[in-house]
């Protein structure tokens, strides 16, 4: 049992350590100068940086990925700023839910902003009312997005085919 | 005259269009030539890293490499696009094997990142191609009874490894080219502190919460604006004070006002010519006190 929980740490340190932005979660010490330098963490208990990266640590992959707390990181990189041992914390956060998609753990608001990149090439449609106005006070028209360019990409790096997960773990 | 790549993002041009005007006639003014380059797409902001940081990388070094085509540096006015942007150049332009595998995706769509443009926040060119002399000289109404609190917002300052913008826990452009204007810029509380933005959509309540916060520190230091340079900080700030009123029986009327909204006040031009009807909290305080 022991032996089997310790391959599980160290198979979902791994999985972070191998991610792009997971690399530096083991140097961590469990200071807590990130959750006290968190704006979020001051304003509800839903959210503890240091605690998920303990967490994920321990190997409690399920609890870190399908859990509620890394969609609540503002991104505002103030913990990454202020930690003494250099963890990329933000970016760490930005690996987790990178794999928590990869399972179909996708907030709706993340979906529909994949949705927009993907339709057309950005993320707030343009309406025909802000059209109007934008002519009204003598803004240019808006040049066409490289929409199909990004099509490419998403193609590339295989993105178009986490959402078509989504879809079907639905 | 120096000319620059605008990359306007998303949100600017479909939700405000005050800061695009405001931001095209001070920077016209101050003889910065701005070109709006075609096929130019969402910087991949953190939404879309949430998704993918290696597709994220591949999106913005692509509208990069439009700017190299174009041999013109890019200037963004939305802090979100200049972190997402700054933030790619320099990794690609310092990692040899991150830009190696970014460049084999971009190699789908015909394009390779070179790395030999700068993308700098419109702030940046105030300081450097016009410089804070200048800008003083071509003030025509200095706002010289305003107190504003600064808010930058996030992501002009960090990560500061990667944007280089200023110093990320005592930074200063802002404030200067605030002075700059003849206003004072005033401490307030947790002022280098996120607006929350970006949990809006997915935790409401606690976006809320950090920026009433925001609005409260501002308010108890006396400010008579906030002034904002991201997109977000301002629709947060802004909208977020009608949702203050609602959901906390609050009415603080803060008006929010972009940095290039004041910019453009101080260089001469009419409030009339300025879209500030897409202020939710009025701004008439601020107009006043203007002249």
């Amino acid at each position: 049992m022991m032996a089997q929980e310790k391959t599980s740490t160290t198979d979902f340190t791994k999985e972070i350590t191998s991610r792009m932005g997971g690399e530096t979660i083991t140097y961590c010490y469990q200071c807590g100068t990130c959750a006290s330098s968190c704006p979020v963490a001051k304003t509800t208990e839903r959210y503890n940086p240091r605690q998920i990266i303990r967490l994920a640590l321990l190997g409690l992959r399920q609890d870190v990925i399908a859990g509620d707390a890394i969609w609540l990181c503002a991104s505002c990189y103030q913990c990454q700023e202020r930690c003494p041992q250099k963890v990329e914390i933000a970016d760490v956060i930005y690996a987790l839910r990178n794999i928590a998609i990869r399972e179909g753990n996708i907030p709706n608001i993340y979906a529909e902003f994949a949705a927009g990149i993907t339709s057309e090439g950005r993320i707030v449609p343009i309406s025909k009312f802000l059209e109007k106005k934008r002519a009204d006070y003598g803004l240019p028209p808006l040049k066409p997005t490289g929409v199909e360019a990004v099509k490419k990409i998403l193609s590339a790096t295989g993105f178009d085919k986490i959402m078509f997960k989504k879809g079907e773990s639905q | 005259m120096t000319t620059y790549a605008l990359f306007l993002g998303c949100t600017i041009p479909a939700r405000q269009p005050h800061y695009e005007l405001s931001a095209r006639k001070a920077l016209t003014k101050l003889g910065i030539e701005l070109v709006d380059l075609e096929n130019m797409t969402c910087c991949a902001p953190p939404p879309l890293q949430s998704i993918d940081l290696e597709t994220s990388l591949a999106i913005a070094a692509y509208n990069i490499c439009l700017a190299e085509e174009a041999d013109l540096h890019i200037v963004t006015l939305c802090t979100g696009c200049f972190e997402s942007l700054a933030m790619t150049n320099t990794l690609l332009k310092e990692k040899e094997e991150l830009r190696e595998r970014v460049n084999k995706i971009l190699s789908k769509v015909g394009k390779e990142f070179k790395g030999n443009k700068e993308v700098r926040h419109y702030l940046q060119v105030l300081m450097k191609d016009v410089g804070v002399d200048q800008l003083k000289r071509s003030v025509v109404k200095p706002l010289n009874k305003l107190k504003v609190a600064s808010f930058s917002g996030c992501h002009l300052l960090r990560p500061s490894a990667l944007l280089r913008f200023d110093d990320p826990e005592r930074p200063k452009i802002f404030d200067t080219l605030i002075e700059a204007l003849g206003a004072k810029s005033i401490w307030y509380r947790n002022k280098l502190r996120c607006c929350g933005g970006l949990l809006r959509g997915y935790a409401d309540d606690v976006a809320l919460a950090i920026a009433r916060d925001k609005i409260v520190n501002a308010t108890e230091a006396g400010a008579d604006c906030i002034s904002t340079l991201c997109p977000f900080c301002f629709l947060t700030l802004d909208l977020g004070q009608m949702l203050i009123k609602s959901s906390y029986k609050e009415e603080y009327n803060m008006p929010i006002v972009h940095y290039a909204e004041l910019l453009s006040l101080s260089l001469g031009v009419e409030p009339k010519e300025l879209a500030l009807d897409f202020h939710k909290v009025k701004i008439d305080r601020v107009l006043e006190k203007v002249g």
